[in-house]
């Protein structure tokens, strides 16, 4: 556990071939038994071991329902449960009572805004109020944000007769941080961002974002998907007033994500989806709510799931989360390098590694990127393609779709020198012959 | 190269890739005698877009079905998706409605015959479309190649031009 701090931040090889020894699906074979070069880590990220025994586990001896039943069982999945919620809160340094267990990142997005709608249907009490839209109050996101982190956003506008605005990206990617004086007015009620995005891998500078907003008395949604699992998170130093991330993007599993709100904010919020677990007292004619997080807890959780959840988070903490910055760094300056050295391949994003992510999405001259990723799948390379559920940011660079590389821990600079040679013969498999093209 | 490339990427795919035929939206006037339908169609996982437009005509005979004058499509997608749109555009032109029918219906077996090909007799009636059995390898460009005929089929329809039953039941 300690230790890995102490020296230089940074995996070791030795370091990297032991992560790596961790990921059981990493030796698997493809087509004609080439070796897998995983670069999908974007979309969804492989499993550790301890993540899926932290799973097996809890089904072979402690399944029972949590939060009900007086029994040994129960005891002990309840305790296996929230010290998940532990796990994960410390990790993005926040606490326990401030992690809501949601299905996706895309839910707990979705929790705020339809929280902010219900307050705005004077649901929730005098508390709530601070939480409602007036037609003409304002909603601001930015243009390199996910679907996830922009449509519940149109939808909650559309239900409110809020007006939605938006930052926008500059041509390296970045967003452009200098509209926050003139987007954020003093009608702006809410400020949702990405942290780092999933086309361009920009990391935001998130400081400015929330002295505007604090200074407008704006609400701050963080997209924190792609950011947690990538680099060391503190949610509490970057004074974000909401965030969501996803289990299955940090090595965790499928099917559980969380949301961090303050704890204030979060105690004032009016429930979302409502029915069992969430209560304290109901009648026939009313119910009073359970104080959060299980307020927004209604029904059966994924147990294994945030165990799951909670074992990744452990895991990426022991690793120590400089350390895992620092060697995607080094990846992502050989992802950089990699598609620099093939003519007309055109990146999407920044191309330093300053604040960025090993996420680089590129457009190849006359080749589409579905048949881009089918060259690469053709050599055992797993790259995304098409407009990674961000249309918004791909219509701003003038392209349909890209292909996308995205590494992650335990991805090796070897595996990046596959993905380039792969890369290089893409446009010559479609007959585009580069002399002539680039005379 | 894997032999799965090879058959996923027949030369007649890269060429009608490279140059396809029927690109270009043509306006046509609704001229007597003639039924226009139009269909935009997009595949959302990759953001592949198709707009075709059928140009419809009475068949020669009384009762006969009625003839697909021309087609015409703008679109932007990757080499499968419009290499089928192309190769679409040949096989229809000219043909009446009861082929069309049966040629999207073989076409879709095709598809779904996991690369293993269709009955030669029947693979006859595909023309150039047939370079396209390897693609049912490959589950994810399924959508691609049968984006076209999607819109196809939606164009007919928003015609307004019924096929006769009896047509149908002559010609099959």
């Amino acid at each position: 556990m300690t230790g890995i701090l102490d020296q230089p931040p940074v995996l070791s090889g030795e370091e990297l071939a032991a992560v790596r020894a961790d990921f059981p699906l990493l030796v698997r074979t493809l087509r004609d038994g080439r070796p897998l070069v995983y670069l999908d880590s974007g979309a969804t990220s492989q499993k550790p071991d301890v993540v899926l025994d932290a799973e097996q586990d809890f089904y072979v001896q402690r399944n029972a329902a949590v939060h009900r039943g007086a029994h040994q069982l129960a005891e002990e999945a309840t305790e296996a449960f929230e010290q998940a919620r532990e796990q994960v809160a410390r990790f993005v340094g926040v606490d326990a009572g401030e992690l809501v267990w949601t299905s996706n990142a895309t839910a707990g997005i979705n929790v705020v805004a339809y929280a902010i709608g219900n307050a705005t249907s004077g649901r929730g009490g005098e508390a709530a109020r601070r939480f409602a839209l007036a037609p003409g109050d304002e909603i601001v996101v930015t243009e390199a944000e996910h679907h996830a982190n922009l449509v519940p956003w149109q939808e909650l506008a559309a239900r409110t007769g809020a007006v939605l605005r938006w930052i926008g990206v500059g041509d390296d990617g970045r967003l452009l941080t200098d509209q926050l004086a003139s987007v954020v007015t003093d009608r702006t009620r809410v400020l949702a961002f990405t942290h780092a995005s999933n086309v361009t891998g920009a990391v935001t500078d998130v400081a400015p974002f929330v002295a505007r907003a604090r200074e407008v008395g704006a609400l701050t949604v963080l997209d924190a998907c792609q950011s947690v699992p990538h680099l060391p998170v503190d949610l509490h130093a970057l004074g974000v007033d909401f965030a969501v991330f996803s289990g299955h993007k940090m090595l965790g599993p499928t099917g559980v994500g969380a949301l961090y709100g303050r704890r204030e904010l979060l105690e004032a919020m009016p429930p979302v989806t409502t029915g069992g677990s969430m209560v304290e007292v109901v009648t026939m004619e009313t119910t009073t709510y359970a104080p959060p997080p299980q307020r927004f807890e209604a029904g059966t959780q994924m147990v294994a799931q945030a165990i799951g959840m909670g074992a990744a988070a452990s895991y990426l903490g022991e690793l120590g989360m400089p350390a895992v910055a620092a060697h995607e760094t080094v990846l992502a300056q050989a992802l950089l390098d990699a598609v620099a050295s093939v003519p007309h391949v055109r990146v999407i994003g920044p191309l330093d590694t300053a604040d960025r992510l090993a996420t680089v999405s590129f457009a190849v001259d006359g080749v589409h990127a579905h048949d881009v990723g089918q060259v690469l799948d053709d050599a055992g390379v797993a790259v995304r393609v098409g407009h990674h559920c961000a249309q918004p940011l791909h219509r701003r660079f003038g392209v349909a779709a890209t292909a996308r590389a995205s590494a992650s821990v335990y991805t090796t600079v070897e595996e990046i020198e596959v993905f380039r040679e792969a890369l290089a013969g893409v446009r010559a498999f479609f007959g585009l012959n580069d002399e002539r093209a680039s005379a | 190269m894997t032999s799965s490339m090879e058959q996923l990427y027949q030369q007649v795919i890269l060429d009608h890739a490279k140059s396809p035929h029927g690109r270009g939206l043509v306006a046509v006037d609704a001229a007597p005698g003639h039924a226009l339908g139009e269909s935009h169609q997009v595949n959302p996982t990759c953001g592949d877009e198709v707009t075709l437009r059928v140009d419809i005509t009475a068949g020669g005979a009384p009762g006969a079905a009625p003839v697909v004058a021309g087609v015409s499509w703008e679109g932007q997608g990757c080499s499968i998706s419009q290499a089928s749109v192309s190769v679409l555009t040949d096989l229809v032109t000219g043909a009446d409605l009861a082929e069309v029918d049966r040629v999207s219906e073989t076409f879709r077996q095709l598809m779904h015959a996991r690369g293993a090909g269709l009955d030669p007799d029947l693979e006859d009636t595909l023309g150039d479309a047939t370079a396209f059995t390897g693609v049912a390898k490959y589950p994810a460009r399924i959508k691609c190649a049968l984006l076209g005929w999607a819109a196809l089929r939606d164009a007919v329809v928003k015609s307004g031009v019924a096929i006769p039953a009896s047509t149908v039941k002559e010609q099959s």
